[in-house]
């Protein structure tokens, strides 16, 4: 009996598999929850027989991923925190690659009336007026970020709210998730908005104030820092990524007829 | 209520039609656990019975402290081994942070200490038992942690196979130091996770199904394997 079982454990033991060229790269939640990554990916293994591995996790995190050196380039929205990641020598340098938008997601009777606001800072000004439920990520991601920017460009100060005001510490995933279990607003990012299947009572209020334009970027891995981390790789996968054929297909995706992500990457 | 049905066919197309992503992960998910379960039973089966059998100074205190550790929670673990294993801590080099062997690590750490509690209870009613018989026949202590494990061993499949079930459905640690990697380290607990976050509860919950199914076959597989439940052996 034990032999048997061994053998059977011993079968699995061996089912690791060796890959070819793997590069591993850190990306936002909104990058793979939107679908994208699953129509660039196959084509980077096609053209450049690279397998990109996603690891899926906010700016945050990515960030720190990058710093520490356990990937070989990240893919994240948040200029401010992309800049002084270059600045502290863990990236070489920043190339812009595309954009998309975040737009305000609330329950469909609108009790703050945003639907009608001029800007997204009148959006949140009303928000805060009325004191609906509202969702924040609370998790350091770009869109956390992007929020509590508009906060204070509202002048208003996120951490003095009461408890109408929700940090729940999660994705974009599970914050819609409890935005729809508590008909809270929320600001979320278009593409995981359109991906997302449990909208139970939510729509889309309020979009397209340029404030609210949200742009990716690439960041290799300095391989000063980290002379472990696959630089060779991390570059051809950022010439690919501004390449034509990248642009096309990053145009060219769309959910539901609606564009999601705009590409602008400079093609020096 | 919907949903559940809805995930109760989605779970029944995906396994009829043989669906090939679930088929791998699936499998890392065994893979990984039943690694992990190997490792962690041969650490522990022998500890929880010298346990049992030896007497020494700090004997309570190792064993309420091997007690408390069944609660570990996996998260802290979790991060606990991405720390050692991040490329700036101390095990970097070995580059095995987001890799299956890292998950097994992590396991490895949350069901040691189960699996040699229940180990240790259930070899201390049996050395009560054999206590007289081998120290009378003046075996050496290897023998009597020998003839114990042998004669206890199904109380010990027990001990294994509820490290098992803790193992399989665990999710905090190897999200963690695995990173849910598409075609790397995804496994179902990780795969439901993402699927919720998704908000594609059907999926989700069918994945669900069919891990809860597995864990049943695994359970079922072992006994009749080691034939605990034939008749007239109980």
């Amino acid at each position: 009996m034990i032999a048997r079982v061994l053998g059977i454990m011993a079968t699995f033991l061996m089912a690791s598999v060796a890959t070819a060229d793997s590069i591993k790269l850190a990306v936002t939640t909104s990058f793979e929850n939107s679908g994208l990554s699953s129509v660039l990916l196959p084509a980077i293994q096609e053209d450049l027989g690279l397998e990109v591995q996603l690891l899926v996790v906010g700016t945050g995190q990515a960030l720190r991923l990058g710093e520490a050196g356990d990937v070989d380039a990240i893919l994240v929205h948040s200029r401010a925190a992309e800049e002084q990641f270059v600045a502290e020598g863990s990236g070489t340098h920043r190339r812009e690659i595309m954009y998309n938008d975040f737009v305000f997601i609330g329950p469909d009777d609108d009790p703050a009336g945003i639907a009608s606001a001029e800007s997204a800072v009148d959006a949140l000004q009303r928000i805060e007026t009325t004191k609906p439920a509202f969702v924040s990520r609370g998790d350091d991601s770009g869109t956390h970020k992007k929020e509590v920017g508009l906060w204070q460009e509202a002048r208003l100060e996120p951490e003095s709210f009461e408890a109408w005001y929700r940090k729940v510490g999660a994705g974009m995933g599970a914050s819609l998730n409890t935005a729809a279990g508590l008909e809270a607003y929320i600001l979320a990012d278009r593409a995981s908005w359109l991906n997302f299947g449990n909208k139970a009572g939510l729509g889309l209020l309020f979009a397209g104030d340029p404030v609210l334009f949200n742009q990716y970027a690439f960041l290799p891995v300095s391989p000063e820092k980290h002379p472990h981390v696959r630089n060779d790789l991390a570059v051809q996968l950022e010439e690919w990524l501004v390449s034509d054929r990248s642009a096309e297909l990053i145009n060219s995706y769309q959910i539901e007829g609606e564009t999601l992500f705009t590409f602008n990457a400079d093609p020096e | 209520m919907s949903d559940i049905v809805e995930g109760l066919t989605a779970a029944f197309w995906l396994v009829i039609s043989l669906d090939p992503e679930l088929l791998e992960i699936s499998l890392r998910s065994l893979q990984v656990t039943l690694t992990s379960l190997v490792i962690a039973s041969a650490i522990a089966l022998p500890f929880g019975t010298f346990l049992a059998i030896r007497r020494f100074r700090y004997r309570r205190l190792t064993i309420s402290v091997l007690n408390a550790l069944m609660g570990l929670p996996p998260v802290v673990v979790g991060l606990i081994v991405y720390i050692l294993l991040s490329r700036s801590g101390p095990f970097g080099v070995l580059g095995l942070l987001f890799t299956p062997t890292a998950m097994v690590i992590a396991q490895v750490i949350i069901i040691t200490p189960l699996i040699a509690s229940i180990t240790h209870q259930a070899m201390r009613e049996l050395w009560a038992e054999y206590h007289d018989l081998l120290i009378s026949l003046n075996t050496s202590q290897w023998q009597r942690i020998k003839t114990l494990i042998w004669d206890g061993r199904r109380n010990l499949l027990t001990a294994s196979l509820a490290g098992f079930g803790r193992g399989i459905g665990e999710v905090g640690a190897i999200m963690i130091v695995g990173g849910n990697i598409d075609n790397a380290t995804r496994v179902l607990t990780t795969a439901i996770a993402l699927e919720t976050g998704k908000g594609d509860f059907a999926l989700a919950l069918a994945l669900g199904f069919v891990l809860i199914a597995l864990a049943i076959s695994v359970n079922i597989a072992i006994h009749s394997l080691s034939r605990t439940e034939r008749e007239g052996r109980w």
